[in-house]
């Protein structure tokens, strides 16, 4: 979605027939965000701006819906965006060790990113293989069952070098 | 069968007849008798490589010239086992399917119809293998209602899903049932929402149709937060057109002509394969405008959530549908209610699991749901069997099935036949069921009873490494960062529990807080205004009911049984180590200690970060209970001189006497001091015992006497009974040596004459003190240093 040409109608659907125009704009918003930060990784703020005025929503309005949710990130984020789970099942099974480990090897707190910007530490609420537990995500590619300092040795080159 | 007269297949549906002639000549086109291939391709299967299996199955099936079927499902359940592989009409099972065993596949199961063994499940591997899937423990005693197209379907196809019955519930109801009929019917199953507290759907649904107004909603919740719960995900993956049926049925009672399904941001295949899935239905008449002909209008979309827990809660889930912060509001007004659901508008939420058990209640009736499940709870139920159990993975069981058969015998047990601790249910909302209540029936109102909640049907087993303080934080730590913030109960008491939660994990646990956490989390529970908030509190005070003497231990005693928290005593044990030095490398802090003898570590600079500990390959290092170094702790000795004080406690006078050859010189009082000394020098004594005529002692005579008849100018004929201190000091031959040193250091004397019962036993020197203890003084600063 290009900020500068939004096709509200098409977005929200045909829920759009029974809302008002800046019911419209807003319950497009979250969406919009969304693609924003596909595109440019995170949310900057010029686009931010631009999108505040063809929407004519207050920009405050914007950021107050955008700092609510996680997903969403002010500032540039790396290349390589590495998450480790700490659902229930993978924190049972040692998830936190593997991202205290983690924050060593690369020098980053969780929720930072490397200097330069090739990695970004963070952690998420449960991706949802918890069979497979303890699992981490490297661009939303998901990586199981490391456990052990083999495995951890492994994920660590994969995420240095893209194999394990 | 896509390839024959694929027109005839995605041409619009005008009628309910239209419907039954499609499924008819699926199923026909689908009884061709060949074989078919279902390769789970869920998230875990295809983390595994189950998307690298299909392709070689299907290269390898071209170059057999079979006719096969290929099939990608969503999810089996059987997770940890995968890349998962049914095989049909066999029924044949195999797991941990590589892509190199594509050909074998091919050529023995499809060409002659046998098992390939080396790929079926066994128990051990002393177990022969079960070939069929019914065999299996995992999947005996299953029972599939919510997930009955759920890996054996193909989810982007609507054809695969109408030819397995779907879309029956929907032909039914518009054929034959008025709405009233269909809510009553879902009244009398007793559907209760399986979001997590059981809130009975037919109720609910005709809470939305009593609303005022024309235009109602129906909104399916897939914001599946809670960790260790992947149900909602699995049914949105795999099938996700029983989703849509079950919210058209909705739809169809309430007279709803918009539907939203809320979606995490975090399953970006659930989103794809739902997009797929509602045009496809758009495309074919069931779903859109004037559906099957009837001239009902019901439009589905899709809302992606961006990352809130809070968002599953209805309110917020409604605030974030539109456009706004997640943050709850009060009820009434209830989203069933005008001015609770979006932009105002009534609308009826249901867990995406509720929905998709609606279309075989439709289908089979409310009494064939009914005889399924308790009495209180009819049905199934999913449960994400996680954490320390064997066989983890998805499960659906009917209602009333103990806790036991859930983890023993779908879940084979637990990993390494450690002992069971407790299972932990309903996801940070829930609690924690210690061992006594395994044998308890599963359904809404049991769990409730013993303090847990249904939940969405997270449920994650414990054993006996697993500290359940440190999982009360766990969960309190979840909730304290996903709490919205807008009611302060939940913002600042889950923050000020966190912060006692912290205190106690980490050693520095006082008296009465564990009260004081109780006391705050019944304020929580009192105080919030939403579902999060009310049960944020929960893990914590199941887990002081039920582990209350875990609590105390670490507050009390600053221990951890299952050596999870950074507290408790770290020392080595000397006989299981294997003097690798891996713990001396791996300690930041330089606490771990080399010396001649082995490692040791020592307290003053151990910060309890346990990276000794990980990196053990012996376990030799261990966390003990401070109650039993209290001693070396006063002494402020190292664990390893437990032994040296063990030998310095037995060490008295008596012992160095015994160490040396010893003679007793003695004087009697009428000799002169010229004669003392040449006796002295005889012997060669610095000192001499100066007795009386009976034999009993009445002082000594020392070199620093003959120093002082030099000094005084006192005459070598002297006789000694004139010059000797009487009242001298005397040591019983049990006196400990470090006594006797400080005695004799304090006294300034350098001799000391050891008594016993008057008898003389023998003279000790300084010398001899040194002599005697430095081998002692060798060996401690061997074990220090």
């Amino acid at each position: 979605m290009n900020v500068d040409e939004l096709h509200i109608d098409d977005e929200i659907g045909a829920v759009g027939r029974i809302l008002s125009d800046n019911e419209k704009k807003k319950g497009i918003l979250i969406h919009a965000l969304h693609t924003i930060q596909e595109d440019q990784g995170y949310l900057p703020e010029d686009v931010l701006r631009r999108l505040s005025n063809n929407l004519n929503i207050p920009l405050s309005d914007i950021y107050s819906v955008a700092s609510f949710y996680k997903m969403f990130h002010f500032k540039p984020r790396g290349k390589k965006i590495v998450k480790v789970c700490l659902g229930t099942a993978c924190y049972v099974r040692g998830s936190k060790h593997l991202l205290t480990t983690l924050e060593n090897e690369f020098h980053v707190q969780n929720g930072e990113t490397t200097e330069d910007l090739a990695m970004t530490l963070e952690t998420v609420g449960c991706v949802g293989c918890c069979g497979l537990a303890p699992v981490s995500t490297i661009n939303d590619e998901v990586t199981g069952e490391i456990i052990g300092d083999r495995r951890i040795e492994q994920f660590i080159q994969l995420i240095k070098n893209g194999s394990e | 069968m896509q390839s024959v007269g694929l027109n005839i297949y995605m041409a619009k549906l005008n009628n309910i007849d239209d419907l039954r002639n499609l499924r008819a000549l699926l199923r026909e086109a689908s009884r061709t008798g060949k074989d078919t291939l279902k390769v789970c391709c869920g998230l875990p299967c295809s983390t595994l490589g189950s998307q690298a299996v299909a392709r070689e199955l299907e290269t390898e099936a071209a170059k057999s010239g079979l006719e096969v079927e290929i099939v990608k499902t969503g999810c089996q359940g059987f997770c940890q086992r995968g890349p998962l592989l049914q095989v049909d009409p066999y029924g044949y099972f195999y797991q941990k399917v590589q892509p190199d065993k594509a050909k074998e596949i091919i050529s023995l199961t499809c060409s002659s119809g046998l098992p390939v063994r080396d790929l079926s499940y066994r128990d051990t591997f002393l177990n022969t293998p079960k070939e069929f899937i019914r065999d299996i423990p995992f999947y005996a005693k299953q029972m599939k209602i919510a997930l009955r197209n759920t890996g054996t379907i193909d989810p982007f196809s609507i054809h695969q899903y109408i030819a397995a019955g779907g879309y029956s519930a929907a032909e039914k109801m518009f054929s034959s049932m008025s709405p009233e009929q269909v809510l009553e019917e879902v009244k009398k199953a007793n559907l209760r929402g399986r979001g997590g507290a059981g809130f009975p759907a037919g109720i609910k649904w005709a809470h939305t149709k009593r609303a005022l107004g024309n235009i109602k909603m129906v909104i399916a919740n897939g914001d599946e937060g809670d960790p260790g719960a992947f149900m909602d995900r699995s049914i949105m993956e795999g099938d996700p057109h029983s989703l849509l049926e079950g919210m058209l049925v909705c739809a169809y009672v309430i007279d709803a002509k918009y539907g939203f399904i809320y979606v995490r941001h975090e399953y970006p295949l659930a989103i794809k394969t739902l997009k797929t899935a509602i045009k496809q239905a758009e495309e074919i008449g069931l779903l859109g405008t004037n559906i099957l002909g009837t001239g009902f209008d019901f439009t589905v979309q899709i809302r992606e959530g961006a990352g809130a827990f809070v968002c599953g809660e209805a309110t917020s889930l409604v605030a974030s549908v539109e456009g706004n912060r997640g943050f709850p509001h009060a009820r009434p007004p209830r989203v069933s209610e005008v001015g609770g659901g979006p932009w105002g508008y009534p609308a009826n939420l249901n867990n995406v699991e509720t929905f998709a058990c609606v279309p075989p209640i439709i289908e089979k009736g409310a009494d064939w749901f009914l005889g399924i499940g308790t009495q209180g709870s009819p049905g199934t139920k999913v449960f994400s069997l996680a954490g320390k159990v064997k066989h983890t993975g998805l499960v659906e069981v009917p209602m009333g099935i103990t806790l036991r058969e859930i983890i023993f015998d779908i879940g084979g047990g637990i990993i390494g036949n450690k002992q069971f601790k407790a299972v932990q249910t309903g996801g940070p909302s829930g609690g924690c069921i210690p061992e006594q209540y395994l044998d308890l029936p599963v359904d809404f109102d049991s769990l409730w009873k013993v303090g847990s909640i249904m939940g969405s049907g997270g449920m994650v087993v414990m054993d006996e490494d697993t500290c359940m303080v440190d999982i009360a934080k766990y969960f309190l730590s979840f909730t304290q960062a996903e709490s919205c913030g807008k009611c302060p109960p939940c913002r600042v008491g889950t923050y000020q529990m966190l912060q006692i939660l912290q205190r106690i994990t980490s050693g520095e646990g006082k008296q009465g807080d564990i009260e004081e956490l109780e006391r705050l989390g019944h304020l929580v529970v009192a105080g919030s205004l939403c579902g999060l908030g009310k049960s944020a509190p929960n893990p914590v005070l199941t887990t002081i009911r039920y582990f209350r003497n875990e609590y105390e231990e670490h507050v009390h005693e600053k221990y951890c049984r299952a050596n999870v928290c950074n507290i408790g005593f770290f020392m080595i044990n000397q006989e299981e180590c294997i003097l690798c030095g891996l713990c001396k490398q791996a300690c930041a802090f330089q606490a771990v200690r080399e010396t001649r003898k082995g490692f040791f570590i020592d307290r003053d600079y151990c910060t309890k970060c346990k990276a000794c500990y990980h990196v053990c390959p012996v376990n030799a290092v261990q966390i003990l209970k401070k109650t039993y170094v209290r001693l070396e702790e006063e002494l402020r000795l190292a664990p390893e001189s437990l032994e040296f004080i063990e030998r310095r406690r037995k060490m008295t006078l008596k012992d160095i006497l015994e160490s040396r050859p010893s003679e007793i010189v003695t004087i009697t009082t009428d000799h002169t001091v010229s004669e003392a000394v040449i006796r002295m020098r005889e012997k060669h004594v610095s000192g001499l015992f100066v007795v009386d005529e009976h034999n009993r002692l009445v002082g000594i005579f020392t070199e620093r006497d003959i120093v002082r008849c030099v000094y005084d100018n006192i005459s070598t004929a002297e006789k000694l009974e004139n010059l000797i201190m009487r009242d001298i000091i005397t040591f019983d031959p049990g006196t400990d040596v470090s006594t006797a040193i400080s005695v004799a250091s304090r006294k300034k004397i350098r001799h000391l004459p050891v008594v016993e019962d008057k008898t003389i036993v023998g003279m000790i020197t300084f010398r001899d003190l040194v002599s005697y203890l430095l081998p002692e003084i060798c060996f401690m600063a061997d074990t220090m240093y």
